[in-house]
């Protein structure tokens, strides 16, 4: 392998996936630097930034809508309009759609109770980098743990997902058949951009990396990252 | 001056808080509850004499981050 693949993982007051997603970009090989938020630019050479799961200020106001205002967060739009790669992962998705970079948003659980359980979901889109070593309508096992999951988009926009394939993920049972945890539209689980360099989903595929633990589909996803 | 935000769901967009809320009251007895719908309200303290001038800065502050327009409608009260 030539040069490692960088990663920075965003950093915001209330992140607490950040280690996790630290741990597991660095268990595929990849250099990785946690990026504080305060920070207004995103280091030279970067490959990949996550967004990392957890409750940025608290979730206050709305799940990922203060996040939306740091100094990071213009740096990041910048270099995801650059064509930099970007994943949100649970709060991370959430500060995507705030931000605008992802489309639709991200309301309380149909249920109204925060789900922390593994989950199974298909695989919709595959071409793309985030998910290309998947196979399409392949089903994953990936922990979820969220109270703001319930994805909306309105009709039309809905339509555009699927044309464009940025649909990535739908919640469904082992069998591939719709099971929705959440109440999100059309059981979806993550999307990309149109340009397919910005993703964001629910669950959490860095804390499925050991089949020791649960699962380790993770891994293949997350592998999808590597030598760009 | 003083401002007073209200930010709700669209229509159309599902409130599960309202049904909750909603069937917990009709499961108490007040059956003549048709609808409730849940929201949240931002009390705002400006320095700003023109009311005018304020309820521009508030609607910008909504469009920036009080609101999720993607989801929420928001209506804005001026108190002078």
């Amino acid at each position: 392998m030539s040069a490692k693949i960088k990663v920075g993982i965003v950093q915001f007051p209330g992140t607490n996936c950040e280690y996790d997603t630290q741990h597991a970009f660095d268990a595929l090989g990849c250099e990785t630097v946690i990026l504080w938020h305060k920070e207004d630019a995103i280091p030279d050479g970067t490959d990949l930034v996550v967004v990392a799961g957890g409750f940025s200020y608290g979730d206050y106001l709305r799940s990922g809508a203060i996040a939306k205002m740091s100094p990071i967060m213009k740096a990041l739009k910048l270099y995801a309009n650059n064509g930099g790669k970007v994943l949100g992962i649970c709060n991370g998705f959430q500060v995507l759609t705030e931000t605008g970079l992802l489309p639709g948003a991200l309301k309380r659980n149909e249920g109204l109770h925060f789900i922390s359980r593994h989950h199974h979901l298909k695989v919709i889109s595959n071409d793309n980098t985030f998910l290309r070593h998947c196979e399409a309508n392949e089903v994953v096992n990936i922990p979820i743990a969220h109270h703001d999951g319930n994805y909306y988009i309105d009709s039309e926009g809905l339509k555009e997902l699927y044309a464009n394939h940025q649909v990535l993920l739908h919640y469904t049972d082992e069998s591939g058949n719709i099971d929705n945890p959440n109440g999100s539209i059309e059981s979806i689980a993550g999307i990309c951009n149109v340009s397919k360099n910005v993703f964001g989903l629910m669950p959490h595929p860095e804390r499925a990396m050991e089949s020791l633990l649960g699962s380790n589909d993770g891994r293949r996803m997350l592998e999808g990252f590597l030598s760009a | 001056m003083k401002a007073i935000v209200n930010v709700f769901l669209k229509n159309g967009v599902l409130d599960s808080q309202g049904k909750a809320v909603l069937h917990a009251l009709s499961g108490h007895g007040f059956q003549s509850v048709r609808d409730v719908r849940v929201g949240k309200q931002i009390i705002i303290e400006m320095d700003e004499s023109d009311s005018a001038a304020a309820k521009e800065k508030v609607a910008h502050m909504c469009e920036e981050l009080l609101a999720n327009t993607v989801i929420e409608d928001y209506e804005i009260e001026i108190i002078s």
